[in-house]
């Protein structure tokens, strides 16, 4: 499967960035013409994953938050979050719905829910002290994929 | 940037929500949501979503709290007028609304 453009972005750990991804991604995808509902799919994923490191992966600090996005012939998208933070020792655990380390109160313990429901496929590997890594892939229903990446 | 207004109408708060509702947006939402329910001990929140642009799960934990809190003084919360995109979201996390 040929890549035909990727992009990568590293900015702080500061919630006003959880913003800033989904718009520069957004902004990436444009050249793989998705359809609306398919690129509000994919910024919704993507802000999950952005939040989780924003609220999990530095407790107290800032660090850094890495975005990648890749798009390759056929229409597929391919997109990793990932931190150098804290880790998470039980991945199977935090991927459980309603699970979550934060304020139950007011945090819904979906984000991953949300990212299996709104792409094709997640996959977290993580290491507790080293980090954490979610890969996102999504199929767009473009017919002749990417004509601008090819430029 | 999320924003809301409110109409206060009788037993009724209306509160009428724009914008990109995430984690960063709810924080401010929440306190400003809060700060109204104080202020007119509303029977019915009515959270009117027909502005929002966007929302990730973030959203929902506005809402599940926001209808914690109004339930512990005696009222409720309704969720009315979401767009495709945020009934998508509202209907994985099982939230009714019309």
């Amino acid at each position: 499967m040929k890549m035909l453009n990727q992009v990568k972005i590293s900015f702080y750990s500061r919630s006003i960035n959880e913003g800033f991804a989904r718009a520069a991604l957004a902004a990436f995808l444009v050249q793989a013409d998705p359809t609306v509902p398919q690129l509000a799919d994919i910024k919704t994923a993507v802000s999950e994953a952005v939040t989780n490191c924003i609220v999990h992966a530095y407790p107290g600090a800032i660090g850094l938050v890495t975005l990648r996005a890749a798009l390759y012939e056929g229409g597929i998208v391919r997109i990793t979050v990932s931190d150098k933070g804290v880790g998470i020792a039980d991945v199977a655990r935090a991927m459980e719905p309603l699970y979550t380390t934060g304020n139950p109160d007011e945090r819904a313990g979906l984000g991953f829910a949300v990212m299996q429901s709104f792409m094709d496929k997640v996959r977290v590997t993580s290491a507790p002290g080293r980090g954490t890594r979610v890969t996102m892939v999504k199929r767009l229903d473009v017919q002749d994929a990417l004509p601008a990446a090819r430029g | 940037m999320a924003k809301v207004w409110f109409i206060p109408a009788g037993g009724t708060l209306a509160a009428y929500l724009s914008g990109e509702i995430d984690h960063h947006a709810a924080q401010s939402l929440r306190r400003e949501i809060d700060a109204q329910i104080d202020t007119h001990m509303p029977e019915l929140l009515a959270l009117d979503f027909s502005g929002v642009t966007f929302m990730d799960s973030s959203g929902v934990g506005l809402i599940l709290g926001r209808g914690r809190y109004i339930s512990s003084l005696g009222g409720r919360l309704t969720v009315q007028n979401p767009p495709p995109q945020i009934c998508k979201m509202l209907d994985l996390a099982r939230i009714h609304y019309v």
